[in-house]
Order: structure tokens, then C-alpha cells, then sequence
């Protein structure tokens, strides 16, 4: 037999890994994963990149996918090493990001009797995953991680997980990359049904109110310029959904910004008063529906998504089209009529000046929404934005208007406060020539900060603007206006010198605290060519606004106080 | 002796899986998870060498078996689902129920199960062992009659269903 294909089983899976074009790995070693490890230097083009938390290589690689396209590629070792993942794991099963993380598990032999670091990762992670595996034979290492990237990078994107004992790691075998693949119950739709495209033509023919409401899908399937010529054809309006933002031209005549709990006022309004949506690539999320039985009820919908099964789930569709966005939007594009939509453009301008969502506060005090407005001017809108979740990252997807595409990163459907740093570092990874600049609360900082380490270590040019308001943010804003002001648990007492903290890291740091000093830093910031930590003091008590409360509807829309009277 | 009716809109599902370790669990983690109603799973060998055929029957309208078929074939490791609910179907339980009885009972049970064309297949001196065969509401009326002689233990496979042929 050819000795060139004897490899063991670790060798197996970096020869797979290179057949399916990883360059970067994020991962801590452990036990059960160490053969693997072990054989990583006879594999240079494989770069792995030390994370100092589990749960930091699970959002790097899930930000490193957004960022580039790509499968995302995690190692962590058996028991709490993969435990560890799990946080992330969930992010990128609620945002459709196709992650794959290999895990070392405990030989064999011992499977099943409460090993030394034994945890079932595979009976953990199977309501948060796409699909997962646990590899028994050493044969079959290579199918399955052909099977894992295909699963996990195809139809409706997602993470997969394939958990390898120790002895197989071990054991010598055959390498055999497979040339193909037949998953006889996974078959991705990748074709569009053209009597669905023509009775969503008819719709949109009838329609004189007619919106775009595009989501992530947009930038999964890349139908960025799909989308844009689809709009302009058409002359329709488009919203974006939070995942969707940076599909479309914010500068662009046509878009009308994004609605939901937190989005623009005018964006939710606009979705009321249309007689036609057209969803493409989004699942109806209650952040954007509120009360799913009162949204857009003036509304016919039409609901292009890959996932059968988000159809329908929560919203009746008049014209489903189960397909790929960007194949389902060149068949709209050939199929529907150009039209002027003059009227409906003159009406929904008119709701737009009239809910100037995004106008800021006149006040000399440091709020967030102004760090992230001249953060916006002076990054020229052009950075990769990453986010950790609450206030801070509704301030940015309102005050930070993408023009270019994939510009945002954001852990929309978990919402997972501590995405901030570890995001930031897959998406450097994943870009290394784009600015990257992670808004980042207090709180989740604190979460994940230990990546930071990672990012000195790398010399990773990353920028990170923490809205240190001492609050966990958001549920202290939920607390003021749904439970009387009462801050439960919410106030930080003893926050740490985040300047001293980064440099201690070996990271440059800049404490600001007055708005005069905001541009001074982020300019800074922008020529250091090395990694930065700005620590803005902001205002503690700011609110994030509009809110539609949680379940309730677009009537119930609070604006900020101030706009109230234009109203 | 009231027979209670079985009021509950039930729609029934099969579908082919692949026979892998894990794989049920997959399909009930799922129906758990996102809260589906099921009111009996059975699963076994099908004709077909290393796939299984499963049968469940669920509680809920349209929409629901509608979400569940699209879930269930979401699964990879789900080949094919199919709702035959509306379709002309014959299915099948089995069920093994212990019965208190006396000398003086034990001739009304015998009436009752020779009805129900079940069957005796154990007797004790306080308690007998019926096999019955049949869909859920034959074996939910005779549950039902049983019922008054003193029920111990009941096992019971979950349905299973298979199409007619067309002719
Ligand atoms: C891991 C995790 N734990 C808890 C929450 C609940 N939660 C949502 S927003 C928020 C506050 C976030 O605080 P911070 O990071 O300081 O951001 P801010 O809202 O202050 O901008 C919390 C605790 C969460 N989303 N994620
Ligand atoms: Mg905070």
C-alpha cells in the first residue's frame, strides 16, 4: 500500500481541514485533543491561534465566518474545554453562521463510564447545532469532516461539531479525501420555483405600498448587488433587519433603515402603512415583529428564505418561495415589472422627517450615541463594526450607517453579551487589511476580556471603544421604565481601570470622559497601528430609543422623549 | 359504563431515518424542544437495510403538523417525512394490559376481551394478562371497560400506520 496515504487519525483531520481550505483554527488543547495538536506543526498552513477561552474561539471562529464567507473552524478539548464552546455554539446556530468545531473526546474504551474530562458534547450541543458527530472508526474521519464543512456551509448555514475520541486521534489509517458526497436526508434547495416567483410578480405588480424587508440571507448567499438591482428596478423601499444591516447602501434613495424593539421609528411605521413585504433571508424574529398577531397586518407577504420550515413559523405568507436569496432574486429581477412608486416614496419620506429617529441629543455631556456618531465620521463609515449586546449595540446599528457590504457583526439571535473581543478577533483574522473596531459594553467587556491577550499576542490592530456606562445597560433600562427604577443587580460598584487593564495587557489605552476629548482619541486610535482600548465614561443613564416594548406593537412605540412633540 | 371519546384533533406522521445510534434521541429532542405535542412514537427496522421507519402521532392542527414535517426533515439524519393523515390509512398498536381478577370476575373479562378479539396470555390467581391489537380508539374502549375490574399496569407500543394501496 502507498505509504503517503498511512496518516493517523490526527494527520487525517488536518489533511481534511486543508482539502477544505482552512487557513485559521481557534482553539486551547487539552488531553483528549492533544495528538491533534501534536501533529499541527507538520501543517504550516494551518494557523492556529491560541484563544485563552474556549468560549473566545467559538465567537473568533463564528466572527471569522461572518466576516469572511467562510467556515469558521473551532478545537477545544473534551470536557469543560467543549462545554466551553458551547455559548458560542448556540450564537452561531441562532445566526445561521457556519462554524465547525472539532472535539477531542476520551478514547473508546472509556467512552460512557464518567472518564476523566468526559462530558457528552455530542448530546449537549444537538439542540444547538445543524448536525454534530461522534467519529468512531478512524476510517471515517474524513468523510465526516467533508460531510461537517458541506453541512455546515450549505442551504441554511450552521454549526457542526464533530467530537473524535483520543485513540482514534491515535490510531493509523487512510487517508482518502471523498471526491463527493451523498447525504441522502440533506438535500439543500438550491433551485427556485418559478410559479412561486410568478405569483409573487403578481403581488408585487398589484402592490402601490410595497417594502423590502432583507435579512442576513442577504449576505449569506451574497445578493448584495441581487438586492440592490431588485430595489432599483422595482423602485421598492428597503429595511433592513439587525443581521441584515450592511446588505444595503445606507446612502442609497431607497433605504429606509431598520425597525424592531429598538430600530427606527420611521422603519416600523413604514412597515405598518405597506400593503406588500417582500422578506428575504429573515425569520420574522419577535425583535422585529413584537406582537407577531398585530405586525404589518395591512400587509400581503411574500417570503423568500432556504429554510422551509421558517415559513410560516410565525407570520401566514401569501407566496412562499423556499430558495436561496440571491437565485430567488435574480428570477424577481428577470420576472417582475419596473414600476414608480412616487407616491408611497413621497408618503414614507414624509413618515421619515417626521420620526427623526437619529438625531442626536443637543447636550454637552459624553453620551454613547455621540462616541458612535464621530466614531462613524472618522472612521469614514468604512470599519467593520463588531458588537457585544445591549445598548451599545443598538446605539451602533443606529449611529453607525453602513454604505459598504458586510460591515457588521453583531450576535443577533442569542444575543451574547461577550461577542465584543473574541468577535473582533475572527473578524480581524478573517480581514486583515479592514479596520475593525469593536463597541464594546462594560459588561460584556468584562465577560471575554481575557482575549485580550489574544489580540496582543497577534499584534492584531484591533480598536476597542468600551461605552463604560457601569450599568449593565439594557436591563437597567428595563428596569427604569418597566420596574420603577429599581436596579436590581444591575449597577457595577468597583469598576476596573480599563486603561490600566489594557496595558497590562500591552495593549495602548485612553480613558475619555469629556466630549471634547472623543475625536481627539478615536484619531489616535485610527493612526496607531497596533491594537487600542478607548474607555469612554459615558452617561449612565442614557435610553436607548424608540422601543416597542417586548410582545407589544408599533402604537406602542415610545420615541425619545425629547422628539416626542414633533410627533 | 361511559366510553370517553377521544376529542383531540391527532394527525399522524412517518417518516425514514437512518438506523444510528442517537438518532432517536435527535427526533424527541427536537419535538421537546420546540414544544410538539405527541401523543405515541413508535420506531423500527424498515424494509430498507440500515434505515428505520418511525411513526408519531401528533396533537395539533394544520400548522402544527405542518411545522413538525418541515422540523422533522430538517434533521439530517431524516430521509423522508410524510403526513398521511388525510390519506387512507390502516395503523396498528399493540398493547399488554394487567388486570385484577377474581373467581368471580375473571368470566366477564374473558366475555370481554373474545369481544374486543383480543387476548389471554397469562393468568394468575389475582390478575390476567391481555394482549390487544388495534387502532388507538379499540384499545382506548377496552382500556376504558377494563378499567372497572382494577387496571395494574398497561404497556403499550405507540401506533404505527401504513398507507393502503391505491387500486
Ligand atoms: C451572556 C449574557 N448574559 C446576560 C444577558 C442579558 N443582558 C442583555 S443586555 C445586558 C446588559 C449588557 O451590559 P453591557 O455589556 O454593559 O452593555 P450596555 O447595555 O450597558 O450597553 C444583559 C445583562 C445577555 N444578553 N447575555
Ligand atoms: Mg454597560
Amino acid at each position: 500500500m502507498n505509504k503517503e496515504i498511512i496518516k493517523n487519525g490526527s494527520q487525517i483531520v488536518c489533511e481534511s481541514l486543508l482539502k477544505e481550505n482552512v487557513e485559521h483554527i481557534f482553539g486551547i488543547p487539552g488531553g483528549a485533543i492533544l495528538p491533534l495538536y501534536q501533529v499541527l506543526p507538520e501543517y504550516p498552513d494551518l494557523k492556529h491561534i491560541l484563544v485563552r477561552h474556549e468560549q473566545g474561539a467559538a465567537h473568533a471562529a463564528d466572527a471569522y465566518a461572518r466576516a469572511t464567507g467562510k467556515a469558521g473552524v473551532a478545537f477545544a478539548t473534551s470536557g469543560p474545554g467543549t462545554t466551553n464552546l458551547v455559548t458560542g455554539i448556540a450564537t452561531a446556530q441562532m445566526d445561521s453562521v457556519p462554524l465547525v468545531a472539532i472535539t477531542g473526546q476520551v478514547g473508546r474504551p472509556v467512552i460512557g463510564t464518567d472518564a476523566f474530562q468526559e462530558t457528552d458534547i455530542t448530546g449537549i450541543t444537538l439542540p444547538i447545532t445543524k448536525h454534530n458527530y461522534l467519529v468512531m472508526e478512524t476510517k471515517d474521519i474524513a468523510s465526516t469532516i467533508k460531510e461537517a464543512f458541506h453541512i455546515a456551509t450549505t442551504g441554511r448555514p450552521g454549526p457542526v461539531l464533530v467530537d473524535i475520541p483520543k485513540d482514534i486521534l491515535q490510531e493509523d489509517g487512510i487517508f482518502e479525501y471523498p471526491e463527493s458526497i451523498n447525504i441522502p436526508g440533506y438535500k439543500p434547495n438550491n433551485s427556485v420555483n418559478l410559479k412561486q416567483i410568478k405569483k409573487a410578480t403578481k403581488l408585487i405588480q398589484e402592490s402601490s405600498r410595497p417594502v423590502i424587508l432583507a435579512g442576513h440571507g442577504i449576505k449569506i448567499s451574497n445578493a448584495y448587488d441581487e438586492l440592490l438591482s431588485f430595489a432599483e428596478k422595482c423602485q421598492i423601499p428597503v429595511i433592513n433587519t439587525l443581521l441584515g444591516l450592511s446588505s444595503f447602501p445606507a446612502n442609497h434613495y431607497l433605504y429606509y433603515g431598520w425597525p424592531g424593539m429598538h430600530g427606527m421609528a420611521y422603519s416600523n411605521l413604514i412597515l405598518d402603512q405597506a400593503d406588500l413585504i417582500i422578506a428575504v433571508g429573515m425569520r420574522f424574529d419577535d425583535r422585529i415583529t413584537g406582537n407577531p398577531e398585530k405586525f404589518a397586518t395591512s400587509s400581503k407577504k411574500i417570503h423568500i428564505d432556504i429554510d422551509a420550515s421558517e415559513v410560516g413559523k410565525i407570520i401566514p405568507v401569501e407566496v412562499p418561495i423556499v430558495a436561496n436569496a440571491k437565485n430567488a432574486l435574480k428570477e424577481l429581477i428577470s420576472a417582475a415589472p419596473e414600476k414608480e412608486h412616487t407616491e408611497w416614496l413621497t408618503q414614507i419620506d414624509r413618515i421619515k422627517n417626521n420620526h427623526p429617529t437619529l438625531k442626536l441629543r443637543e447636550t454637552d455631556k459624553l453620551i454613547p450615541q455621540y462616541v458612535i456618531k464621530q466614531l462613524h465620521d472618522l472612521t469614514k463609515g468604512q470599519a467593520i463594526i463588531v458588537t457585544g449586546v445591549g445598548q451599545h449595540q443598538m446605539w451602533a446599528a443606529q449611529h453607525y450607517p453602513f454604505n459598504d457590504k458586510n460591515k457588521l457583526i453583531t450576535s443577533g439571535g442569542a444575543g451574547a453579551m461577550g461577542y465584543e473581543v473574541p468577535g473582533a478577533l475572527g473578524a480581524q483574522v478573517g480581514r486583515p487589511n479592514e479596520m475593525v473596531w469593536s463597541i464594546a459594553g462594560d459588561g460584556g467587556f468584562m465577560m471575554t476580556m481575557s482575549e485580550l491577550a489574544t489580540i496582543a499576542e497577534n499584534r492584531l490592530p484591533i480598536k476597542i471603544a468600551i461605552m463604560n456606562n457601569g450599568f449593565l445597560g439594557m436591563v437597567r433600562q428595563w428596569q427604569e421604565l418597566f420596574y420603577e427604577k429599581s436596579y436590581v443587580s444591575t449597577q457595577y460598584n468597583g469598576i476596573p481601570d480599563f486603561v490600566k487593564l489594557a496595558e497590562a495587557f500591552g495593549i495602548k489605552a485612553m480613558r475619555v470622559k469629556d466630549k471634547t476629548q472623543v475625536k481627539g482619541a478615536i484619531n489616535d486610535a485610527v493612526t496607531h497601528d497596533g491594537p487600542v482600548l478607548i474607555d469612554f465614561v459615558v452617561e449612565s443613564e442614557e435610553n436607548v430609543y424608540p422601543m416597542i416594548p417586548s410582545g407589544q406593537t408599533v402604537q406602542d412605540m415610545m420615541e425619545e422623549p425629547s422628539s416626542q412633540e414633533i410627533k | 359504563m361511559t366510553i370517553k371519546k377521544h376529542k383531540l384533533e391527532t394527525r399522524t406522521v412517518t417518516a425514514l431515518v437512518n438506523d444510528k445510534p442517537g438518532v432517536l434521541n435527535r427526533i424527541t429532542s427536537m419535538l421537546r424542544r420546540r414544544g410538539f405535542n405527541i401523543q405515541s412514537l413508535a420506531v423500527g427496522h424498515s424494509e430498507i437495510e440500515d434505515l428505520s421507519r418511525l411513526t408519531v402521532i401528533v396533537e395539533g392542527g394544520d400548522d402544527i403538523v405542518e411545522q413538525i414535517t418541515k422540523q422533522l426533515h430538517k434533521l439530517i439524519d431524516v430521509i423522508k417525512v410524510t403526513d398521511i393523515s388525510d390519506e387512507s390509512i390502516v395503523s396498528r398498536e399493540l398493547a399488554l394490559i394487567k388486570v385484577k381478577s377474581t373467581p368471580e370476575t375473571r368470566s366477564e373479562i374473558v366475555q370481554l376481551v373474545s369481544i374486543y378479539r383480543a387476548k389471554i396470555i397469562d393468568v394468575s390467581s389475582k390478575s390476567i394478562i391481555i394482549e390487544a391489537t388495534g387502532d388507538y380508539q379499540k384499545i382506548k374502549a377496552l382500556q376504558d371497560l377494563l378499567e372497572n375490574f382494577g387496571i395494574t399496569e398497561v404497556m403499550r407500543t405507540g401506533m404505527i400506520a401504513m398507507n393502503r394501496e391505491k387500486n
